[in-house]
């Protein structure tokens, strides 16, 4: 217990209220990169340059703001977090700057394939509504498909961890079909299924079936002969053993075939959406594309890296809820 | 209460299958446990003793011969007879009172056991770490766990397989102690497996002296000496050096 202890200690940020120099150098980044945007010429007519200056010199005050809250008692550990973040927060600025430079200002990178950070935010402010739509009907697609998929893996690997019949039929298709990208089906999907919706969730599912059963077997099989011994001298029925015993155990393992599942899913949605649905994240970038509106596909490749980073960090929250036994025997 | 029960081991061999050769490890193992006996199977390591618990458990069929508990044949596990590992064996995703109610709870008598899980905490000393993780456990207080596991069951053949063998040697000593205590009680039958000549002798009645692989008794020795017992006791002495005799160790004389 001492050593957990001992650990948080050495995690936990040091001297809760105190001068905070870092978030004064991110404060005067933020606002030098806002002085940067709005008062150098842009070399070519772009929208919203004044209003990312705006937001750039807002989020400067707003850290700047921390950096002064850092300095008292109350609320010091609050902003603890953002502390931690402090280095990124000056990175950030700086990389917003040289972005605003090479494109908008100077276009040392070739346009119109090199967008502008300011034609990026028009694209936020204008086309929202198609954006959000799009969003919407992507979550749709791949969150059902996900869940089937993963449902479904979850069962079967469980099945052939624990049946030797279901493992010795299985085991040889998983390992042929399992290391198959999931588009690589997208033809015979297309067929079989009679609307792209169909085609498409069946795809999505078949992209987190393969990692979850594959790892749901595994850490089924892995499981010490030792916990089915103490529990069988018990009285434990089999459908006991695999409740209580097989799948807690192989739960850590479980969850890397959820993270690698969702990854997959994500993937197989956007050739998905390109290919034949007609709606979703995937569908805009491909119709900004063809329209060569690159800053929508940035934007729209910007949303689906936020959704799926936030869908990871769901994950790995509801992961840590259930796995908290496994504090202090792993980190990963 | 509950009192042990009569074991009766007969004629029992028993192989493993290695790659169609078979390797036996245990020969015409004969002896009878009375209710309430201590008894201990001393041996060297890899002998084969811990596959004879397995058998008595019911882990595994023997190849030839019969157990017998009461009078009825050995068929299957059944929560009368209780291993209590070497490993403290607890499952690291329950809380200690998760681990210890994992016998009720997998027979769906919950309800009715729960102050006797309460109990069996309080016995080995651990109500106050119910709701921790084995994780958080000392390697002493993960047996004193499992301990209190096996206890839930109200096991009448209590089966003991080096459960103390990792435990350091002050944590060992208060074990002995508590073990002993804990058997006068509740007097369960008793089988402890161990090749420390000195545990044996400290906590058994009788001590059966297996040999090297495939393992068969080479003596049945009666520990007819008062409890509590002391480790410098003559007795025990002269005993010592028989057995360490008998397994080839007599030191010089």
């Amino acid at each position: 217990m001492s050593a957990t202890t001992l650990g948080a200690g050495l995690l936990a940020p040091t001297r809760p209220a105190a001068f905070w120099p870092t978030g004064w150098v991110a404060a005067l980044a933020w606002i030098a990169a806002a002085a940067t945007i709005s008062l150098l010429p842009d070399a070519d007519d772009l929208g919203r340059t004044q209003d990312l200056a705006a937001l750039a010199a807002g989020i400067g005050g707003l850290i700047l703001l921390a950096a002064l809250g850092s300095s008292l008692p109350g609320l010091a550990p609050r902003l603890a977090p953002l502390r931690a973040a402090g280095p990124w927060l000056i990175l950030l600025a700086a990389g917003l700057a040289a972005w605003e430079l090479a494109t908008a200002k100077y276009a040392w990178l070739p346009r119109p394939f090199f967008a502008a950070p300011q034609s990026l935010l028009e694209v936020f402010t204008d086309d929202y509504e198609r954006l959000g739509e799009s969003v919407w009907r992507s979550l749709l697609l791949v969150l059902p498909g996900y869940a089937l998929g993963a449902g479904i893996g979850f069962l079967f690997g469980i099945a052939m961890g624990w049946s030797r019949l279901v493992g010795y039929w299985a085991h040889p298709v998983v390992r042929l079909i399992g290391p198959l990208p999931a588009t690589a089906w997208l033809p015979i999907a297309f067929f079989a299924f009679s609307s792209s919706r169909g085609a498409s969730t069946f795809l999505i599912a078949l992209a987190s079936f393969f990692p979850v059963t594959v790892l749901t077997w595994s850490g089924v099989s892995a499981v010490s002969r030792a916990y089915y011994d103490v529990a069988r001298t018990m009285g434990a029925s089999p459908w006991f053993l695999v409740r209580k015993v097989a799948v807690p155990a192989a739960m850590p393992s479980v969850f890397v075939g959820l993270f690698m599942g969702l990854g997959a899913s994500f993937s197989v949605l956007v050739v998905a959406e390109m290919m034949g649905v007609k709606a979703g994240l995937g569908w805009y970038m491909q119709w900004a594309q063809g329209w060569a509106a690159y800053p929508n596909m940035y934007a729209a490749l910007l949303v689906l890296a936020l959704i799926c980073s936030s869908a990871v960090t769901l994950l790995f929250r509801l992961r840590d809820r259930l796995l908290s036994w496994q504090k202090g025997l792993v980190r990963w | 209460m509950v009192s042990g029960a009569r074991l009766e081991v007969r004629g029992v061999s028993h192989a493993f299958a290695l790659e169609k050769r078979a390797l036996p490890v245990l020969q015409e193992i004969d002896f009878v446990a009375e209710p309430g006996d201590f008894v201990a199977l001393l041996g060297p390591s890899g002998c084969g003793k811990s596959t004879l618990l397995r058998l008595v458990a019911g882990l595994e069929p023997p190849s030839e011969g019969q157990l017998l508990v009461d009078g009825k044949p050995i068929t299957g596990t059944d929560p009368s007879r209780t291993i209590m590992f070497q490993d403290p064996t607890l499952f690291p995703w329950r809380t200690v009172r998760g681990n210890a109610q994992l016998g009720p709870e997998a027979r769906g008598s919950l309800a009715a056991d729960a102050p006797r899980i309460e109990a069996a905490l309080s016995l080995v000393g651990l109500d106050a770490f119910a709701e921790a993780y084995p994780h958080q456990l000392s390697g002493g207080m993960a047996q004193r766990a499992s301990l209190a596991r096996a206890l839930v069951n109200e096991p009448r053949v209590l089966m003991l397989d080096e459960p103390l063998g990792k435990l350091d040697s002050l944590t060992r000593l208060a074990m002995q102690r508590e073990l002993v205590a804990l058997w006068e009680r509740e007097r369960f039958t008793a089988l402890l497996v161990t090749h420390d000549v000195e545990e044996a002798l400290l906590l058994a009645d009788r001590v059966l002296v297996l040999s090297d692989r495939p393992a068969r008794i080479r003596a049945d020795i009666r520990v007819e000496r008062p409890r509590p017992r002391r480790r410098d006791d003559p007795g025990l002495v002269a005993l010592r050096e028989e057995i360490l005799a008998l397994l080839g160790l007599a030191e010089a004389a």
